[in-house]
């Protein structure tokens, strides 16, 4: 066995690679549970990879087969329920980890400097999962795959001068069909996994680079031994592999009570209307994306006036964009001489607090039907959802702060 | 500050209450896999009444018989009509095209319908069927109004004579103890071969065994998912205990 890695090792530099990025690589000793949710997404990744591999093998993409393939995976396939549920409720779960990995990053600003490249590949994985999600939600070819793919493919549309020619060069066709099928299917298995591992490689990287962050926002490397190792770092194979362990077989636990006893998850995983087959003549009363777009739903429904004459469809595709990209830019956002909240004052916290019960409420307004009561206060969770980040500029540096500590603390 | 939070968050609650439901009031259903007789009386239902028009064409009636414990030759000698191998999807005669023709729109297929509409859907739908000389048939529905369906267990149920109601609670009254309720159907205009409540069960019979069509992989999920959590619940010891052993010298 040595000799073989050490023959592989003359040619390829395979125990340099193992050493830089797990056994040598020092995080700080005090990550807490926030931080499992990194390795979570990674382990969600290669059980979405897997389970669509085997899944693809007895999937039919043509509108006429599509549905019908669905059900002979459901009802014939060996196992073919476990590769599916696996796969829907895995699609959800990929959201919910990386939604609690963004909070964690915005909670101690893992995106300031020197990780703003890390901050800006994560939400460009976000972005491309959000693509790789709805094309995937196309594939069932269920009601609410159909209607829902040709509300969000028509805010093309609402671009002006060049929108009804984009969306209809998206859909390939004047409305959703099963050309459109076909080149999501091809997106959603080839292109877009390929781009998704590309940028998780590029994440990692950067972070390897510049190390991780932790929750007091303390920079490990500014106290070394006399080996130059951080004193407050640990080698993150054995230590966070055996802590991550832990956090993969309770995340597990949870996952496969889902997937096992409630798959569809009361209509927010897998909704009801998703088993009837598409059908472009019969519109379903009430079209909701699935939950983990119900924010920017929200709010693009929170956009009512019209403005410059442009219609307020438009404006609402603009703010939901804005919503995304303005993310982007926070690593610049934020002037405060602290990362961590821990040790940011008064009114941050109150932001961070505000921003997360902006983004809740959107999201549960999302999934119902408008109504008047609803479009406003959607209106007014879209101001506190952007004033989190416009104001922070102001807030974050005339916040009270309290002092940082030379060394992490436990 | 926290005040002004509070009442904005309580203000908000009526909205968020009347968020679901739309519709009528549905009686509840309780669908049991493991009862095999129900299920297996179901099948016969659906196969009786319900496949001239309704196709199941994701099952097949094999997969059928053997979860329902139904000998493969009694299955074909007695539910099978169409001349169909047992190994085959259970397709039916009619032509979409000509059931929209007959009916304005083609039966649905429903392997999949408890699933999309809910069992307590179903099982209301079913006994919901009420006498309405302007409808071609005949009858209309309390659940599905101006349904394109004809009221197929008549025969069975008999026809009720005004729009029913349901999903409201029995009452009893106080001094004699006699059972008030309004649920249901209060008057036949037509009688039919089952009582009142033999119809209500042979409805639930029916949406029982729809119940399992549509997911019939449920039973096996349950008991693989169980070994599952009792596996995942035992490595938990273990990687616990990996993990406190080699983070006890970390300070």
């Amino acid at each position: 066995m040595q000799k073989l890695i050490e023959w592989i090792d003359a040619r390829l530099p395979v125990v340099d690679a193992f050493e830089r990025h797990m056994s040598k690589y020092y995080a700080p000793k005090n990550f807490n549970m926030w931080y499992f949710f990194g390795s979570l997404s990674l382990l969600v990744l290669v059980n979405q990879l897997l389970t669509g591999i085997w899944l693809t093998m007895s999937y039919n993409p043509s509108a006429e087969g599509a549905f019908a393939s669905v059900e002979y995976i459901m009802r014939d396939v060996e196992y073919g329920w476990l590769l599916r549920y696996l796969h829907s409720t895995g699609a959800s779960a990929f959201f919910v980890v990386v939604y609690l990995h963004m909070f964690r990053g915005l909670m101690y600003g893992s995106y300031r400097k020197p990780r703003e490249l890390v901050w800006i590949f994560g939400m460009t994985i976000y972005l491309a999962l959000m693509a790789e999600a709805f094309m995937g939600y196309l594939l069932p070819w269920g009601q609410m795959s159909y209607w829902g793919a040709q509300v969000i493919v028509s805010l093309f549309g609402a671009i002006p001068f060049v929108g009804d020619d984009l969306a209809l060069w998206i859909r390939g066709d004047y409305l959703i069909s099963g050309i459109t099928l076909n080149r999501f299917f091809a997106l959603h298995v080839v292109a877009l996994p390929i781009v998704l591992l590309a940028l998780v490689v590029l994440h990692l990287l950067a972070l390897h680079e510049v190390g991780s962050n932790n929750p007091d926002g303390v920079e490990i490397k500014k106290v070394k031994d006399e080996n130059g190792i951080p004193k407050d770092g640990i080698p993150f194979h054995p230590y966070y592999t055996v802590h991550d362990l832990v956090a993969v077989v309770v995340f597990l636990f949870i996952f496969c009570v889902v997937v096992f006893f409630f798959p569809e998850m009361n209509g927010f995983f897998m909704e009801k209307p998703n088993f009837e087959p598409a059908n472009a003549l019969k519109t379903p009363d009430h079209i909701a994306p699935v939950w983990y777009f119900t924010p920017f739903y929200a709010m693009l429904r929170a956009v009512t006036y019209p403005l410059f004459g442009v219609d307020a469809k438009f404006w609402g595709v603009v703010v939901m964009g804005g919503a995304i990209a303005i993310l982007f830019v926070l690593p610049w956002l934020d002037r405060s001489p602290v990362k961590s909240i821990r040790y940011k004052g008064l009114i941050s916290k109150v932001a961070l607090l505000l921003f997360a019960i902006s983004f809740v409420v959107l999201g549960y307004l999302g999934a119902l039907p408008s109504t008047p009561g609803r479009t406003m206060v959607a209106q007014i969770m879209t101001t506190v959802y952007f004033a989190f980040f416009i104001l922070m500029p102001w807030y974050s540096k005339i916040d009270k702060t309290k002092p940082v500590p030379e060394r992490v603390t436990g | 500050m926290k005040k002004y939070l509070l009442t904005l968050v309580l203000a908000c609650i009526p909205m968020f209450a009347t968020a679901s439901g739309s519709g009528v009031a549905l009686d509840h259903m309780k669908p049991d896999l493991l009862d095999n007789a129900s299920l297996q009386r179901g099948a016969a239902l659906f196969t009786n009444y319900c496949m001239g028009c309704h196709s199941m064409k994701y099952a097949r009636y094999e997969r059928v018989a053997t979860d329902l414990d139904i000998p493969a030759s009694l299955y074909e000698e007695n539910l099978i009509f169409t001349g169909a191998k047992i190994g085959e999807l259970m397709q039916i005669g009619m032509s979409a095209q000509e059931a929209k023709g007959w009916f304005g729109a083609p039966p649905p297929d429903l392997s999949l319908e408890a699933r999309l509409r809910g069992t307590d859907w179903l099982y209301t739908y079913l006994r919901a069927f009420y006498k309405d000389d302007k409808r071609p048939y005949g009858v209309n529905n309390a659940v599905f109004p101006d349904v394109g369906m004809p009221h197929i267990f008549a025969d069975l149920q008999g026809v009720c004579a005004h729009k029913p109601h349901f999903g409201e609670p029995v009452s009893f009254d106080p001094l004699s103890g006699i059972e008030h309720s309004s649920n249901g159907c209060q008057e036949f205009s037509a009688k039919g071969s089952m009582t009142p409540a033999q119809y209500d069960a042979a409805a639930y019979d029916l949406v029982n065994f729809l119940a399992y069509m549509g997911e019939p992989s449920k039973l096996d999920s349950h008991r693989i998912g169980t070994y599952v959590l009792m596996f995942l619940a035992f490595m938990f010891v273990f990687v616990y205990l990996l993990n406190r052993e080699y983070w006890k010298d970390i300070h």
